[in-house]
């Protein structure tokens, strides 16, 4: 099987505008919102849309996180657990709008393990869920609220989603 | 990796890991809630066959951030003291479903007899004048992070103080800070060194003042008023002019040098300075990071399936 490429670098920084511009017009604004990537895949996106949204209300400055939910997953013991991926949340999310980011929503595994994660550092005020791709093949009932591309996929296809673009191997 | 039983079980590269997995249990501890579902179902043991309060709760606490759920053995009031034997009691407990125990023990060797015993991981708490891997691992950690050094002790000078001779302590210390690559001198009186030295990567002084500008780390041991009586030491009053951290030796430490002690402290004895007015005193740092290296020891036990290999 070769590598097919399903969105360019261009298509992904398109995408990525979009929905900062979504996240800001479903939250009218970026005033308590914060922005959390998950380890490892969901850092550099979370990143690009925290600078996207404080370029579109440059009064608010968007605070960044990235939270790691190995010790909360359901299949602990059965991935590694890879160094220098440590959480990094500064203060108590209470009251804030978190909006939860990955690069590729999957089964919804990892997002039950963050939503639990998140418990931790306080109570938000709403959780939203923003990835690049969604594949399809859910086996928990969690749905995104900002999607960049939604892929049609078969479970055994490997999908990779950076800047530079997404692809499927 | 099923068991922790000494430090020289382990390569360079596995205790380079599991200060990385620590990193993690650090972060666990400073949340709101310094609690993780990870080891959720797994039942932990504790095992003293003698004193210590502050093992058996960093253990304590470690397994109860990860979930697990724990039990406590006190020896003097469990049928031990009716006579059973080591052996037996393993069986017994082993069999209401334990997954592992941490066990401290007078005898060396005992943790390792255990292994025999039972199917539940061990982890060696502390054993006679052998080792104590959790021990070293936290100090490890401490300098790790105290001087910076995420990569390893290349060129660091760590001078090991006090009673080598029956240090457990120095016996872990010694092999895990030489496999990450520190130079490590041993300074006592000549009682207090063990008979042979030989194949311990150290060098031997008797004369700590001559030493102090030039070390890194300088680590105290305990003076076991017991030794006295062995005769071992003429008098703490004399172990304490030679080898105890005055005022004066504090000062003639390097500027970034840090002070470690296993705990507890013989205060004006091995430790004539008051260590809060030490500014390179580490001492308690050593004990958090504690919590998190067992946790990080109690996970890779029980939790990564012995395998902390990085994902691809």
């Amino acid at each position: 099987m070769g590598l097919r490429t399903v969105l360019t670098a261009d298509d992904v920084r398109r995408a990525l505008t979009r929905i900062a511009h979504e996240i800001v017009e479903r939250n009218q604004g970026v005033h308590g919102l914060a922005v959390v990537g998950l380890q490892r895949g969901g850092v550099w996106m979370a990143r690009e849309l925290a600078a996207l949204l404080s370029a579109i209300d440059p009064q608010h400055e968007v605070p960044l996180g990235s939270l790691d939910v190995s010790f909360h997953r359901d299949d602990v013991g059965l991935r590694p657990i890879v160094p220098a991926s440590v959480t990094d949340i500064a203060g108590s999310l209470d009251g804030r709008i978190i909006v939860l980011v990955d690069d590729v929503l999957f089964t919804g595994r990892t997002v039950r393990a963050a939503l639990e994660a998140l418990n931790e550092y306080g109570r938000p005020s709403a959780v939203q869920l923003a990835v690049l791709v969604d594949r399809g093949h859910r086996e928990l009932p969690i749905r995104p609220d900002f999607v960049g591309k939604n892929l049609p996929t078969s479970r055994e296809e490997l999908v990779v989603a950076t800047a530079e673009g997404v692809t499927i191997q | 990796m099923k068991h922790l039983l000494a430090i020289d079980d382990l390569s360079a590269d596995d205790i380079h890991r599991l200060l990385e997995l620590t990193d993690h249990m650090v972060e666990i501890s400073s949340r709101p809630i310094p609690k993780v579902p990870a080891l959720r179902g797994k039942n932990v043991v504790s095992l003293f066959f003698e004193d210590s309060t502050r093992t058996r709760t960093s253990f304590d606490t470690a397994a109860k951030r990860l979930s697990a759920d724990t039990m406590n053995f006190a020896v003097s009031s469990s049928s031990v003291s009716k006579g059973e034997s080591l052996r037996d009691t393993i069986e017994t407990i082993a069999a209401m479903g334990v997954d592992a125990f941490v066990v401290r023990h007078r005898s060396s060797g005992a943790p390792e007899m255990i292994t025999r015993w039972t199917n539940a991981s061990i982890i060696n708490a502390g054993d006679g004048w052998h080792q104590h891997p959790t021990q070293a691992l936290l100090d490890c950690y401490t300098i790790r992070t105290g001087l910076n050094r995420r990569d390893g002790f290349d060129g660091l000078h760590i001078a090991i103080v006090g009673d080598i001779r029956h240090s457990r302590v120095a016996r872990s210390d010694v092999q895990a800070f030489a496999a990450l690559g520190a130079r490590v001198t041993l300074v006592a009186p000549p009682t207090l060194l063990p008979p042979s030295l030989e194949g311990w990567p150290v060098e031997v002084s008797h004369d700590l003042d001559a030493l102090l500008p030039d070390l890194d780390v300088l680590y105290l041991l305990r003076v076991q008023r017991e030794r006295m009586d062995d005769a071992l030491l003429p008098s703490l009053h004399e172990y304490s002019s030679l080898y105890g951290l005055t005022d004066a030796r504090a000062a003639r430490l390097a500027p970034h040098a840090l002070v470690m002690h296993p705990g507890p402290m013989n205060r004006g004895v091995e430790m004539v300075a008051d260590p809060g007015e030490l500014p390179g005193s580490v001492i308690l740092n050593q004990v958090t990071n504690g919590v998190a290296v067992r946790m990080a020891v109690l996970f890779w036990l029980l939790g990564s399936g012995g395998d902390l290999s990085e994902a691809s």
